[in-house]
């Protein structure tokens, strides 16, 4: 049957309903699912930044197996893809895209933003990602070389950045408050106020 | 020598470093997910648990989408698209009785 | 290219991926992006073994592959690049050839 010019809300509403008819999937479900996804957000990526920025021991466990890691902080890894973390280093900057559709790192990070799931990202990243950071006003350190990270296939990818000058001796709580969304994918960078 | 992508047959979908997007800006402002799109979210990972379609289907689905519609429906409404066709694919649900469904919805 | 068990690749490998291009012969579903087919790469490191999503993409049996994370310097796929810009994608061995 031809799909295209059904109203999406009309579809939704009568596929759920189908699927619920056959004792497929149910309201419940749905809505357990939805309630599981909300509670994952950027605030658990920092934690684990802020952890891994104080913490030289986590920060190598981190780096060797990010899923082992994000499950030290309650993360429900299982079923969720393999989690890689790229360590930003002075000279060397990561920024993850996915440019075939939309790979993140939900687990740890929440939802997509609108931004990674758009044309112009997934385009522009792997070809001008000066360019691309530039349209958050990010300007690396001279001389810093950009590896971006297409995430083609079975892993999802975290960017562990640099801790900021002007932070020694912050607690992990005020590191972390620090650490936004963006600071993970790559296209800013953390700074102290 | 890099060819213009032009030249090489690339699938819609796959979009990284497409010349006609190289100029298009990056919106960087935040869009809240809607209702329709945490549920369609959601009915996906129900679909996934349960083995009924993996998310290999699902992107399948979404490039099948002829590249002009792709391009003007949004994330989620690709997304509900792919999952219908790859349900009455795989004869887990039948045409005549989604199109009876989506007559009781008007 | 399914049956024959794909080369092994270690860090530093010099790699090449297959210049193929399997949507054009009927429904596919590849992974692969298109602005690495066909050049030339340094493997940084396995990743693991994976089942193919080109066959998990049909419901098919799909054979466990080996990926790797294979690094491409930026001026090798576009010609204005930075110097010293790479890009590194994760790619299955059944793409990729010794270079």
């Amino acid at each position: 049957m031809n799909l295209s010019g059904l109203e999406n809300d009309r579809l939704l509403a009568a596929l759920r309903g189908l699927l619920a008819a056959k004792n497929l999937v149910s309201a419940a479900e749905i809505a357990e699912r939805i309630a599981a996804t909300d509670q994952a957000s950027p605030a658990q990526g920092a934690a684990m930044v802020a952890r891994a920025w104080t913490d030289a021991a986590f920060r190598a466990r981190l780096l060797a197996d990010g899923t082992r890691a994000a499950e030290e902080f309650g993360i429900m890894m299982r079923g969720a893809p393999p989690l890689g973390v790229l360590e930003n280093a002075p000279g060397l900057h990561h920024l993850v895209v996915c440019t075939l559709c939309s790979c993140y790192p939900r687990a740890v990070l929440g939802y997509p933003p609108f931004w990674y799931k758009s044309v112009a990202y997934r385009a522009r990243a792997v070809r001008d990602p000066r360019g691309v950071l530039a349209e958050w006003g990010t300007v690396l350190p001279e001389g810093t070389r950009i590896r971006v990270v297409d995430s083609t296939a079975d892993y999802r990818w975290m960017v562990l950045p640099r801790r900021p000058d002007g932070t020694e001796g912050w607690d992990e709580p005020a590191l972390a408050a620090l650490v936004r969304e963006g600071d993970m994918v790559g296209v800013t960078i953390p700074r102290a106020p | 020598m890099a060819e213009d992508d032009t030249t090489r047959p690339r699938a819609h979908h796959d979009l990284g470093g497409v010349a006609q997007y190289l100029c298009e800006p990056v919106d960087t402002s935040a869009h809240s997910l809607t209702d329709f799109d945490r549920e369609v979210d959601g009915l996906r990972q129900v679909l996934g648990q349960k083995g009924i379609m993996t998310v290999d289907e699902l992107r399948r689905g979404i490039e099948a989408i002829p590249e002009a519609e792709y391009l003007r429906l949004g994330y989620y409404q690709r997304w509900l698209r792919s999952i219908t066709a790859i349900l009455l694919e795989k004869r887990v649900i039948g045409a005549a009785e989604l199109e009876a469904a989506l007559a009781a919805e008007t | 290219m399914s049956g024959a068990a794909p080369p092994l690749f270690a860090a530093g490998a010099r790699v090449r991926v297959r210049l193929d291009w399997p949507e054009q012969r009927g429904p596919a579903h590849i992974r692969t992006p298109h602005y690495v087919r066909g050049r030339e790469g340094t493997v940084l490191r396995p990743l693991g073994r994976f089942a193919n999503p080109e066959d998990l993409a049909f419901a098919r049996h799909a054979p466990i592959l080996p990926l790797y994370h294979v690094r491409f310097d930026q001026r090798a796929l576009w010609p204005e690049a930075a110097p010293g810009d790479e890009v590194v994608v994760e790619i299955f061995g059944s793409w990729l050839e010794t270079a």
